[in-house]
C-alpha cells in the first residue's frame, strides 16, 4: 500500500473513532501537542495510561471481591481512572467511570461490578483501536511518509 | 503547524517557572509537556506534601498547577498550607468536575485561578496571561 493510501486510512480511521464517541478533543489536543522535538509524545502518553488503567482495574477487582466493601478506596481509584481517561480523551471509558461513581456512593454493589465490567470492556476497545491508530502511523512513517501533523 | 511551532512567538523562556501537582502520572506527563512548549521551566511533584516540601527547601515558582484529588496531602490544604508559609506564587487549581461546594472550598483556600481537568492549551495560556499581567 504506497503512503496516500496509508495516510487516507489513517485519516478515515481517526475520523471513525472520533465519530463513535471512542475519542474526544483531548484527544486532539494530545496530538497538536507533538513535534518534531517530541515525536512519540502521544504513543508515550497513552501508553502511561494503558499501563495505569490495568493497574487500577485490578485493583478495583480485588476490592470489589472483599467481603467488605470498601466502597472509598473503590470510589478513589474510579476517580483516579476517570482523571487519566479524561486527559488522553477516552470519552467512553470516562463516561462509565461517572456511572461507577454514582453506584459506589449509592454503595450498590452489583451495580459497581456491572460497571468494571463495562469499564474492561470499553478501556480493551480503546485500547485496541489506539494500537491500530498506531500501527497506522508507523506503516506511514516506515513507508517514508511524513509524521501526520 | 504545530502548537508548539504556533506557540514559539509566545515564548516565556526563562521568565516564568511552575511547578505541577499531581498524583496521575498521565496528567504529570502531559501538564509538563504543555508548560515545556511555552518554554516554561517546570518541576513536577507527586502531591501537596512534596509540594509543601519543596518550598521548604527555598525553591520558589512563578506558579503551581495544583490538582486537588492527591494521597499523603490533598491540594486544598497544599493550598492553604502554601498560603500561610507567605508564598504569594499564581496557585491554579486543577481539578476533575466536581459540585460546586467542593470547587468553592478549593478556590477559597487560596487560588488565584481554578480550571477543569483536563488541562489544555488554552487554558493554561489564559492562566499564564494572568501571571504576565501580574509582574
Amino acid at each position: 500500500m504506497d503512503v496516500a493510501q496509508l495516510k487516507r486510512q489513517l485519516f478515515a480511521y481517526t475520523a471513525l473513532l472520533f465519530h463513535e464517541g471512542f475519542l474526544d478533543e483531548q484527544f486532539t489536543q494530545l496530538q497538536q501537542l507533538q513535534d518534531e522535538n517530541n515525536p512519540d509524545f502521544v504513543v508515550e502518553v497513552v501508553s502511561l495510561f494503558f499501563d495505569d488503567s490495568e493497574r487500577l482495574l485490578n485493583e478495583l477487582a480485588k476490592a470489589l471481591d472483599q467481603q467488605n466493601i470498601d466502597f472509598k478506596k473503590v470510589d478513589a481509584h474510579v476517580h483516579q481512572l476517570k482523571g487519566s481517561s479524561s486527559s488522553i480523551g477516552a470519552q467512553r471509558v470516562q463516561r462509565v467511570c461517572i456511572a461507577f461513581r454514582n453506584y459506589c456512593q449509592d454503595k450498590n454493589v452489583e451495580g459497581c461490578l456491572k460497571c468494571l465490567q463495562q469499564v474492561k470492556h470499553e478501556f480493551s476497545l480503546v485500547k485496541n483501536k489506539l494500537e491500530t491508530l498506531f500501527n497506522l502511523e508507523k506503516q506511514i512513517l516506515a513507508a517514508g511518509g511524513s509524521p501526520p501533523t | 503547524m504545530s502548537t508548539s511551532q504556533a506557540l514559539s512567538v509566545t515564548s516565556l523562556k526563562g521568565e516564568v517557572t511552575a511547578l505541577v501537582v499531581d498524583d496521575d502520572k498521565v496528567s504529570q506527563v502531559i501538564h509538563h509537556h504543555l508548560l515545556n512548549i511555552l518554554g516554561i521551566e517546570n518541576h513536577v511533584v507527586g502531591n501537596g506534601k512534596e509540594a509543601v516540601e519543596i518550598h521548604l527547601s527555598g525553591k520558589k515558582f512563578n506558579l503551581i498547577l495544583m490538582d486537588r484529588d492527591m494521597p499523603v496531602m490533598n491540594g486544598i490544604e497544599a493550598t492553604k498550607k502554601l498560603r500561610d508559609m507567605g508564598i504569594r506564587s499564581t496557585i491554579a487549581g486543577v481539578s476533575s468536575h466536581s459540585v460546586s461546594q467542593e470547587r468553592q472550598a478549593f478556590i477559597e483556600a487560596g487560588l488565584d485561578d481554578y480550571h477543569e481537568k483536563p488541562l489544555s492549551v488554552a487554558k493554561l495560556l489564559s492562566v499564564v496571561s494572568k501571571i504576565m499581567h501580574k509582574a
